[in-house]
């Protein structure tokens, strides 16, 4: 933290007109005159080696009549992150877009303005982005209201304490999850074709070499498609086979996070973090935890930051397992490689459902610890799970590594490069298989990681077979943190204080995040001092990893793009929201 | 599935046991259809990953023939709606199922697609499937375990089993089912079935309500 404060003053000093320190209590970091904030993002690039803008986000204070636009930067060799907020007013909210200096932001404002209406100035494609062209308003101002609203914050009066629950739908005029602005007339309407979206893209109509002319065509790949993991969509033009530009539509599973975990308490969003990243449910948990614990100020007890860890890793071998099994699918080897990486999964589910009592939801993190301690038999499972694993990866190694196929398909293709990848703020395992040894375990730690002994897994060429190759390095280094801390784990109690319903959060503002299997998972969390987080902002890894989708995909044969797209291991619960 | 195939009551040789069986047509069509169930392969949410669990080796659902799912909805018997069906989701699933042949079943699989689930207030949400499509089999749970999953996909085959081609085969019957109208993305999800109540309810607005005092900032 004092290198970090010491950043602070110091870059307000030098610049004391551009930057000031937010000293509101609970909260940190500098504030940037809207107007300036384009220059102040060079100078911190260019003099300050703030190379990463990891998140774009705001947050609206309501009454207040303010809307703070909310940034935090990197470094990419390491360190704690900058956080700079600019003020804007409510009405007219614009301000420049940083795209040009930091690419990543890209699909990060598009949902700014989704969401919370703030105009980017300069932006090249400003879009909606989480739901569509044509919606009526910005979801998450706090003066909008969704059609099933009932009241600002839960717990709501009519289900607790008297329990008269009305349903949804019998308040609502259309009896249904439905709102219309008043005077709209149905029939009039002209759906937006996503004309708009196809003129946006680069098109390229060029004299073939044999003297034809050769115009592109645009292929929607998704949102129903065998092989786009999930709801997810691709709009690719082609010229033949390859791909002249290709944009990520996202959106299909809006499943309005954010709005939601603002409106429950701060316990009750744990559950909901849980089906973020569907896959990883327990360092969704461990990055919220870790962001409210900012805010409370409490440190779990021994045994807990121990079982945190044990999860945490356990969580990172089955997502590896699972987008390994799933990118191999996508090479045409069908569904007989999924079924090795299920496998071992099935073991770790198992572990995890003794633990927590659910396979995949877990809500196995508290405030402080988590829910409930691990006795003798779990750990033996633990012990047996990491006596097989170490065999089935030699195993799962030996015969896929080898594989012509599997090389031919993925040695040299999808390639991003380091600058790419830090450009387009790309973390977890896209960042690292480009050559950027950046894990948050090391470059910032938080737990008790610094007390583990495991190497940050790297790899150079930063093409899919690096990107697959370096998910099964982290899965035996996973092993070695999991061996030493099955040895160390002390006995204790497993939660800080007394179990609560409704914490009681001090104000101010906190960032927790986590090296998730994906990339960084950060929770920006701002607290007034209720039962409820007034603003409540997922940083999702693999949403903004998709930034660097389209840059790897030019040039490629469509066919590519359907692995390119594997080895980014999106998950749309997260991407989505 | 002999027992089953065979007619109750009608004696077959022992020596031809084997290979000769006694039923009634009904029965032979059901047997036939429940034990090649095809699903549609369309993962939407969490439920996916836990219905290629399902698929997977532990639980295995080829067992009872569903092991071939279909990516394109012109095969396929069934649609899984696995996970929270969005408003923007929604039109796409409404094109997949018409597009399917009949005779079609829908199953909802977890909280989500039976009722909106944990996500049910959110603003892009359709609170349930059934909101659209003919829900078959509703199957609980958040997300449901694979063998919940198997249970509901049994009560689908207990379902087939008492259809009669007499009265329920409305597939074969002349003109076939009116396709559901695909529902269009306007300032709200427009079903086209309820476009008089929509244009009631926003042209004549109760004062005084919530849902009324809708803000649309700058556009």
């Amino acid at each position: 933290m004092s290198d970090h404060s010491a950043i602070v003053s110091t870059i307000a000093e030098v610049l004391p007109e551009w930057f000031l320190p937010d000293n509101r209590p609970g909260y940190a970091g500098l504030i940037v005159p809207s107007e300036r904030i384009h220059e102040a993002a060079e100078y911190l690039k260019d003099q300050k080696h703030f190379d990463m803008l990891t998140s774009v986000t705001s947050a609206d204070y309501f009454p207040e009549d303010r809307l703070e636009m909310v940034y935090h930067f990197r470094r990419s060799t390491g360190g704690e992150p900058l956080r700079i907020k600019c003020i804007l007013n409510r009405k007219d909210s614009q301000i420049d877009s940083l795209v040009d200096v930091f690419p990543g932001a890209e699909l990060q404002e598009r949902e700014v303005w989704d969401l919370m209406g703030v105009r980017f100035m300069g932006h090249p494609d400003l879009r909606r982005i989480l739901t569509w062209e044509g919606f009526a308003g910005h979801p998450l101002r706090k003066d909008w209201k969704e059609p099933f609203f009932e009241e600002e914050i839960k717990p709501y009066k009519s289900r607790w304490p008297d329990g008269k629950f009305i349903r949804a739908e019998e308040k609502n005029p259309l009896g249904d999850n439905l709102c219309f602005p008043p005077g709209f007339d149905p029939e009039s309407w002209v759906p937006d074709k996503d004309e708009t979206l196809y003129k946006s893209m680069t098109r390229v109509a060029k004299a073939g070499e044999d003297g034809f002319d050769s115009d592109t065509i645009i292929v929607n790949l998704g949102p129903q498609h065998p092989s786009t993991h999930g709801v997810f969509r691709m709009v690719a033009r082609l010229d033949g086979e390859t791909v002249v530009d290709l944009k990520p539509v996202m959106g299909y599973l809006h499943r309005n996070h954010e709005k939601i975990g603002e409106r429950n308490t701060f316990l009750g969003n744990m559950p909901f973090t849980d089906r973020l990243d569907y896959i990883c449910s327990m360092s969704n948990n461990f990055a919220y935890a870790l962001a409210v614990e900012k805010l409370l100020n409490v440190t779990p007890p021994e045994r807990a930051e121990y079982i945190r860890v044990i999860m945490a890793e356990l969580t990172r071998i089955v997502n590896h397992l699972v987008a390994n099994g799933f990118l191999l699918n996508d090479l045409g080897a069908f569904f007989t490689p999924v079924l090795y990486s299920l496998e071992e999964r099935e073991f770790i589910l198992d572990f995890f459902e003794a633990a927590s009592g659910s396979r995949m939801m877990c809500n196995y993190f508290r405030f402080g610890g988590v829910v409930r301690d691990l006795d003798e038999h779990m750990m033996g499972m633990l012990k047996a799970i990491l006596e097989r694993l170490p065999r089935k990866m030699d195993e799962l190694e030996k015969y896929l590594i080898g594989s012509e196929i599997v090389r031919v398909r993925s040695e040299g293709v999808g390639i991003l490069t380091p600058e790419a990848a830090i450009a387009n703020s790309a973390t977890g395992p896209l960042l690292r298989a480009s050559g950027v040894p950046y894990d948050l375990r090391r470059a910032d730690p938080y737990s008790i990681y610094d007390r583990f002994d495991f190497d940050v897994c790297v790899r150079y060429h930063g093409d899919i077979y690096d990107r697959f190759m370096l998910r099964i390095d982290e899965i035996r280094q996973s092993i070695r943190i999991l061996k030493q801390a099955v040895r160390d784990i002390p006995n204790g109690p497993v939660l800080t204080g007394k179990p609560q319903y409704q914490v009681r959060v001090p104000a101010g503002e906190a960032y927790g995040r986590v090296e998730g299997p994906k990339g960084e998972l950060g929770f920006y969390l701002v607290s007034n001092g209720k039962s409820n987080p007034a603003r409540y902002h997922v940083r999702a890894p693999t949403f903004i990893n998709l930034t660097s989708l389209a840059g790897m995909s030019r040039g490629n044969k469509v066919a590519d793009v359907v692995t390119i797209l594997g080895s980014i291991d999106i998950v749309l619960g997260e991407v989505d929201r | 599935m002999k027992e089953s195939l065979n007619s109750p009551g009608v004696q077959i040789p022992e020596e031809l046991s084997g290979q000769v069986a006694i039923t009634t047509l009904d029965r032979i069509y059901n047997w036939g259809r429940r034990n090649s169930l095809w699903p549609l392969m369309s993962g939407l949410a969490c439920c996916a990953i836990e219905m290629i669990c399902t698929a997977a080796s532990r639980y295995d659902f080829s067992r009872f023939g569903m092991e071939v799912m279909r990516p394109s909805p012109r095969q396929a018997d069934f649609m899984l709606i696995s996970g929270t069906v969005t408003k923007k989701m929604v039109p796409q699933l409404v094109r997949l199922y018409n597009q399917m042949p009949e005779p079609k079943y829908v199953v909802a699989m977890g909280a989500c697609a039976s009722g909106g689930g944990p996500f049910k207030e959110g603003y892009s949400v359709v609170p349930g499937i059934d909101k659209f499509l003919p829900v078959d089999v509703y199957i609980p749970g958040c997300p449901r375990t694979p063998q919940a999953l198997l249970n509901g996909l049994m009560k689908l085959q207990e379902k087939i089993d008492h259809q009669t081609l007499k009265s329920d085969a409305h597939w074969y019957k002349k003109g076939g089912s009116a396709p559901i109208p695909v529902p269009i993305l306007g300032p709200d999800l427009i079903d086209l079935r309820k476009i008089e109540q929509i244009r009631l309810a926003s042209q004549a607005p109760e004062p005084g309500t919530d849902e009324d005092n809708h803000e649309v900032p700058h556009e």
